[in-house]
């Protein structure tokens, strides 16, 4: 397995020494500016500082599902089957970042899905699965997360997946079929229903190109949840099986302690889904991660003040939300704006310290 | 306080202050896709117009050419410096959380660096509007353009000074931040002036790298007439942005206020300041949108922060909220608002006039501080 570095091509030294000349010199050209941002006109995917992708189809796999057919621009550096990619997708004019798991193998025309289940907290991914138009531009992130196949592929495989746990999982076990593998494969999937499988038919069907595949399918809405104690009957050699993992929390778990028990827990791979921000509270601990300051604030007190109080050194101007000199990356959590009420926050967003306080804990990188 | 707010009593500046927070939360919570759409549009058109204007004076030999290019660029660079520059750079687009398109990513195509351009106007500006020793935009540390300031010898030739400033604001632009008069009178921190005036410096030679040495070199045997063509559209910049931002703060009645007025100054107090020192300019659409909407300059000092393709949209708002509390809304023409300005400046290139309450002047330039009159 290649990583996905190696993945992208990278010119000789010399070309690179021109390449370099070359852009420097297209800078001088379009400074402040960068060239992409006028090549951007021709081609929105042509960007190096932000990859970016067009999304040119969407795929309604189940109620509530669809895969993205995704063309990422030059800056796209592949990824490896397994890994996730942050999204970043303008709603109303406002930039959202979320991470989905690649449900597609490395392809030979670059092109990526992902697939997204609607979560009834999760108003991008109802965005993604319901709104979206093919041609949209979206921002992309670099692949990353390490739930992936190791280089020297294990004669046996065990794979535990429930409901949109399966997108990392079908992103290998469809690579695994284009490689022509013969390894000896268990998936033992979980959703609602028989209509509830993503991917339903395909992985049906997949046994025809994977001949070591073997599918147990269970529908919770009669059967009740998996236990891994039934592994023994369906798969008596778990224990030796290389084991990838990937569903709700509850169910990774029990397949931690379960493995664990064994002795086996080094075989186990784990993919947790991230859980959606705190939202809300009054006032928390907020962390100034570049002045490495912690203090105690209440839900009234401009962050600003609070960390000013607890020694940090931090800028700022007007000190009634107009000048913007003041601002910070929030990190984590939520905070509430001062002149509003209004609790918001996304990682990466940037807040203006002197309007806006806590509302749980916070970390901001000032 | 001045005359124009004695009738106000402080529930008057409470209210004023509920109803214009409750305007700005109205127009925020409505920021949305046909904002956003706004602000491509603008960047693509203003990126194409300057594509445009660059390979139209490939050929800057030819008189036509050298005329259409010319100008062309000066739309360009207006479009970028007021429209997008300024307002992006004041946050107006940060709601988008597009980093592209961000108050702290933004770097202007204006010799003055976008970090101390925000100090000097988003902080020094925006908030100590018109206080006399405070916003270094009144006149500039260079100009006298209200009684209240003292008159020195060194004002008579003014006129000649804003002319010049006009040609080369972009300069007076960066320099603005070094606030030349903390250096005079000795009270800068050398180590900090020498960073800015590096900065400053570095953003120069990359402005002047562009403009008067790469493109000019790429029309080849047409070097100079590209050069000069490039000089022209930054000087009809300049000018242009000049004429505009002395409309907003300078012509007519607008008021300037004394230091002591920001001790516990609330935010109606503060309001009420903004639209008293602020003056807009009359006109079409595209007009407002060559100005970067500063033509509306009293919805932009009330809101600084908020898009500024709604400010015409509130404009009769606000005019009418200054109507229900019997206050001036400064308005007028832009010949009118020019010639109002100019006046002053030759006006106050000379003593006088007195005013209510002044004291003999001292012969130093000293901050003033005395109250102000009616």
């Amino acid at each position: 397995m290649t990583s996905p570095h190696a993945i992208a091509r990278r010119p000789g030294r010399a070309g690179a020494g021109r390449r370099q000349r070359l852009a420097a010199a297209a800078r001088l050209l379009t400074t402040p500016l960068l060239p992409e941002d006028y090549l951007g006109l021709l081609n929105p995917l042509w960007s190096t500082a932000e990859p970016r992708g067009r999304i040119e189809a969407v795929r309604h796999e189940t109620p509530g599902t669809a895969t993205l057919v995704i063309r990422p621009g030059p800056a796209w550096r592949g990824h490896l089957p397994g890994q996730w990619v942050k999204v970043g997708v303008d709603i109303d004019g406002v930039r959202h970042w979320r991470t989905f798991s690649l449900s597609s193998p490395p392809r030979p025309d670059g092109r990526i899905t992902i697939t997204v289940k609607a979560g009834p907290d999760g108003f991008v991914s109802a965005y993604l699965v319901n709104e979206v138009k093919p041609g949209t531009i979206i921002r992309l992130g670099d692949a990353e997360g390490d739930f992936i196949l190791p280089s020297e592929l294990p004669e046996r495989l065990l794979f535990l997946t429930a409901g949109s746990g399966i997108t990392p999982v079908m992103a290998m076990l469809r690579h695994l079929a284009e490689e022509g593998s013969r390894a000896d494969i268990v998936l033992v999937h979980s959703a609602r229903t028989e209509e509830d499988v993503i991917f339903g038919a395909e992985l049906r069907a997949l046994g025809e190109r994977l001949p070591g595949l073997t599918l147990h399918e269970r529908h919770t809405g009669r059967d009740g949840r998996f236990a891994p104690a039934e592994l023994d009957a369906i798969c008596p050699d778990w224990a030796e099986r290389e084991a990838w993992a990937c569903g709700p929390a509850g169910m990774l778990d029990d397949a931690s302690a379960h493995w664990t028990d064994a002795g086996v827990d080094g075989r186990l791979r784990l993919e947790r889904f991230r859980l959606a921000p705190v939202a809300g509270g009054e006032g928390g601990r907020v962390r100034f991660t570049k002045s490495d300051v912690e203090v105690e604030a209440d839900g009234s007190t401009p962050l600003l003040e609070a960390g000013e109080s607890a020694g940090a050194l931090l800028p700022s101007g007007c000190r009634m939300g107009i000048c913007y000199s003041c601002v910070g990356r929030l990190c984590s959590g939520q905070v509430r704006d001062l002149r509003t009420g209004e609790v918001h926050g996304e990682e990466g967003q940037i807040i203006q310290t002197c309007v806006s306080a806590a509302a749980g804990p916070v970390d901001i990188e000032l | 306080m001045t005359s124009t707010t004695d009738h106000l009593t402080p529930e008057d500046y409470e209210a004023i202050a509920t109803e214009l927070d409750a305007l700005r939360e109205e127009i925020v919570d409505d920021l949305g896709e046909r904002d956003a759409a706004y602000i491509h549009r603008i960047i693509r058109v203003q990126r194409g117009l300057e594509i445009a204007a660059r390979a139209v004076l490939l050929g800057s030999s030819l008189p036509p050419a050298w005329i259409a290019g010319t100008a062309t660029l000066a739309v360009a660079k207006i479009l970028e410096n007021m429209e997008i520059g300024h307002n992006v750079m004041h946050g107006q687009w940060d709601w988008m959380r597009d980093p592209k398109i961000h108050s702290t990513t933004w770097e202007w195509d204006n010799v003055s660096p976008a970090e101390q351009w925000k100090h000097s106007h988003n902080f020094v500006h925006h908030t100590f509007t018109n206080i006399l020793g405070k916003d270094k935009d009144v006149g500039y540390g260079i100009l006298r353009v209200t009684p209240e300031q003292e008159w020195h010898w060194a004002n008579i030739p003014q006129p000649v000074y804003n002319a010049l400033l006009a040609m080369f604001f972009e300069y007076g632009v960066a320099l603005h931040d070094l606030e030349i008069d903390k250096i005079r009178a000795g009270t800068n921190d050398p180590e900090e002036t020498r960073a800015k005036l590096r900065a400053i410096g570095r953003k120069i030679r990359r402005q002047w790298g562009k403009d008067y040495l790469a493109f000019p070199l790429l029309s080849g045997p047409q070097f100079l007439s590209t050069l000069s063509a490039n000089f022209t559209a930054n000087a009809l910049r300049n000018v242009w942005a000049h004429m505009i931002i002395f409309c907003g703060h300078f012509p007519g009645d607008i008021e300037v206020f004394e230091e002591e007025r920001l001790d516990g100054e609330t935010k109606g107090e503060w309001y009420v300041r903004q639209l008293l020192g602020s003056a807009n300019i009359t006109g079409g659409s595209l007009f407002h949108l060559m100005t970067g909407n500063l033509s509306h300059q009293i919805e932009h000092h009330l809101f600084p922060d908020l898009p500024s393709n709604r400010y015409a949209e509130i404009a009769p708002r606000v005019r009418a909220l200054c109507e229900k509390y019997d206050l001036p809304y400064h308005t007028g023409s832009l010949s009118k608002q020019v010639t109002s300005t100019w006046k002053k400046i030759f006006r106050y290139a000379l003593p006088g006039p007195r005013t209510e309450q002044s004291e003999p002047s001292e012969p130093d330039r000293a901050p003033v501080e005395r109250p102000v009159a009616a």
